[in-house]
């Protein structure tokens, strides 16, 4: 076939195929950048303690074997065990009410009969302008709601944000307004419309915020260190791991001298840390197709 | 302005009282609109609540960026007006809020202009190569660093870079080179620390660019094949021209986030190892430090309003550049 082209057309298509050739090494190399590190830690994890301490890490485990998770499972089973109910709890709870919270208020924030919508819109539009900063908002929330102690102090604040809130609004502003008035005219009153139209037909935005949503709280780590830092049965995943880790790093930071023996496995930590992400890792090839649907959808200005 | 309003309200006082009602409604006065919407009220309150709590009461805790703040005393501390503020300030280029607001500036004008430079590359070889199942596995698997939290981020770093057994140090010692010990280098954090928030970025921003580029007319494309245009002139004449906007709006709009950092990123890399401080302290981390570590909440508080109103006025500056320069796209 390639003999009976023109000349330029074989130019051109050598042109494609060594561009594509680059195209395609870059790409990979850039994925296989952030893909690594977390073969590393698997290996490191599947590794014996012994050659971790010998050899360093490694791409291939080194003396394959499932002895650190059987540690880890041994000595720290029920701390996971309950760290990972309090984050499953945080998580559920925190998110279904900020779905709930967050759709209704960008329902009425869309609604043209809605009297109010550029004052409350410009009202919450405020707090990402000026905002009291971090320890403002620390003394409201552990003196003035008292919620130090509790896990409240964690499922509150995450609750809602003006960017998770303008992003419904503007998805439901693409829904035909023909469709709530008719159903009006049908005898539906506003929370009907809500709840029977409006929210089923926007489930990719309900799906995108969900999922912004669970992942700030499954991740979360600082309000347990600010609220919860010595009520050691209410922590987070990931705050008892940031302990586990903190514990060991600041030694190795703050003095060089090596204890091997006295500190807690390295392969442990990368197990313990696996047993963290797990979840997120195992989901996130799913919850992606949700985010770039919703991303695009939300990026469009309403 | 409120004394025109005044004046209306009373050059319609003497309406007949059918017609002022009506007149209330089409103006929709608080209490007519009230009724009408009764569920509307009921179910924005919720999040007005929210934003009351956790947004606007907070404010008021500002007051004591000019207290001489006492653990006792909350905010009955002793008013002592700009002293907080001089003490951040003092020294002029040796102060302490030098200091931070170069290294925060300095570290998200890196962030911006090196994470966007490569998440639009990704995205315009994303865009061009035609197989479809690698570029959705590249795809995903380049989101993957997007969905860990920041604390396995930190552990990540850890078994990278610690002296005794880190990957990095494992590779040198296995090449004969002499053990690089990072953790008490200063010069190399800035450079670790950006390279993780692009590599953390990556997926979503180039998500971002590339639904962008999809939403390009594809017969620009094919008008520009026919013509002849290799795939290198296709993407310098359509696709970067046609990006163009939407990497400007962008760029203009983290401009105005700048001086907030990210503390997540720097406190579960660095912590609070006083060694690298002086290239990698950050205003947040700084007020982070000034809550839990050292306890002095009015200096912390201090930096903290610096922060919001340093911010407030970027804001306020780029929202008019982007005004001039695109009307369309300006916040408000």
């Amino acid at each position: 076939m390639t003999h009976s082209r023109p000349k330029t057309k074989i130019k051109r298509d050598m042109g494609v195929r060594v561009f594509d050739f680059f195209s395609i090494i870059i790409l990979s190399l850039a994925a296989l950048i952030c893909v690594i590190p977390f073969i590393f830690m698997l290996s490191g994890s599947l590794s014996s303690e012994s050659e971790v301490v010998r050899n360093g890490y490694s791409l291939l485990p080194q003396g394959f074997t499932f002895e650190a998770y059987r540690v880890v499972f041994n000595s720290l089973g029920s701390t996971i065990g309950r760290a990972y109910l309090v984050t499953m709890y945080v998580t559920a709870v925190g998110t279904v009410l900020g779905l709930l919270i967050t759709s209704m208020s960008g329902y009425v924030l869309s609604r043209p009969d809605f009297k109010h919508r550029n004052k409350v819109a410009f009202f919450v539009y405020f707090t990402t302008l000026f905002s009291g900063g971090m320890i403002p908002t620390y003394m409201v929330v552990a003196n003035v709601l008292n919620l130090n102690h509790s896990l409240w102090a964690i499922i509150l604040p995450g609750l809602l944000s003006p960017f998770n809130v303008f992003l419904f609004r503007n998805f439901i502003k693409g829904i035909p307004e023909a469709l709530m008035e008719s159903s009006r005219i049908d005898g539906a009153g506003d929370f009907r419309i809500y709840w029977q139209i409006t929210l089923p037909l926007t489930k990719p935005a309900i799906a995108t915020i969900g999922l912004f949503t669970a992942l700030a709280y499954w991740n979360n780590w600082f309000n347990y260190s600010l609220y919860l830092i010595t009520d050691k049965d209410k922590w987070g995943l990931q705050y008892l791991l940031y302990r586990m880790l903190a514990r060991v790093s600041d030694a190795v930071r703050d003095s060089q001298i090596v204890m091997v023996q006295q500190m807690p496995s390295e392969t442990m930590k990368l197990a313990t840390a696996l047993l963290v992400t797990g979840p997120v890792l195992l989901f996130y090839p799913f919850a992606q197709r949700y985010f770039v649907s919703g991303l695009v959808v939300g990026s469009v200005k309403g | 302005m409120k004394g025109e309003v005044i004046a209306l309200n009373q050059v319609s006082t003497p309406m007949p009282d059918t017609l002022k009602k009506k007149a209330l409604k089409k103006r929709g006065a608080p209490f007519t609109d009230f009724r009408a919407h009764k569920v509307y009220y009921f179910m924005i309150i919720p999040m007005i609540i929210y934003f009351v709590l956790f947004s606007y009461l907070p404010l008021a805790g500002l007051y004591n960026a000019f207290t001489d703040y006492d653990f006792s005393k909350g905010l009955l501390s002793p008013f002592v007006g700009l002293k907080n503020f001089e003490f951040l300030f003092h020294g002029g280029m040796d102060s302490i809020i030098w200091k931070l607001t170069r290294n925060t500036i300095l570290y998200n004008v890196a962030f911006i202009v090196l994470s966007n430079l490569c998440q639009i590359t990704m995205a315009v070889l994303l865009k061009e190569v035609a197989m479809k199942k690698f570029v959705r596995v590249s795809q995903t698997l380049m989101f993957m660093p997007y969905f860990v939290s920041m604390v396995i981020i930190g552990s990540i770093v850890y078994n990278l870079f610690n002296y005794n057994y880190g990957v990095f140090n494992n590779i040198f010692t296995s090449l004969g080179f002499e053990k690089f010990d990072f953790y008490r280098t200063t010069w190399v954090w800035p450079i670790i620390i950006v390279v993780i928030e692009i590599w953390k970025g990556l997926g979503y921003g180039t998500v971002i660019y590339l639904a962008s580029i999809m939403g390009i007319d594809e017969s620009i494309y094919e008008a520009a094949y026919v013509d002849g245009a290799s795939k290198l002139q296709r993407i310098r004449h359509i696709t970067i021209p046609l990006l163009k906007p939407t990497i400007i709006v962008l760029l203009l709009f983290s401009i105005g986030g700048i001086l907030r950092g990210q503390f997540d990123l720097f406190w579960n890399i660095i912590g609070n190892n006083g060694l690298l401080l002086t290239t990698t302290d950050i205003i947040d981390t700084y007020v982070y430090r000034a809550l839990t570590v050292n306890f002095s909440i009015n200096l912390g508080t201090a930096a903290g309003l610096y922060q919001s109103l340093f911010g407030l006025a970027l804001v306020l500056t780029v929202n008019a550049v982007i005004r001039k320069f695109d009307n369309e796209n300006s916040l408000f």
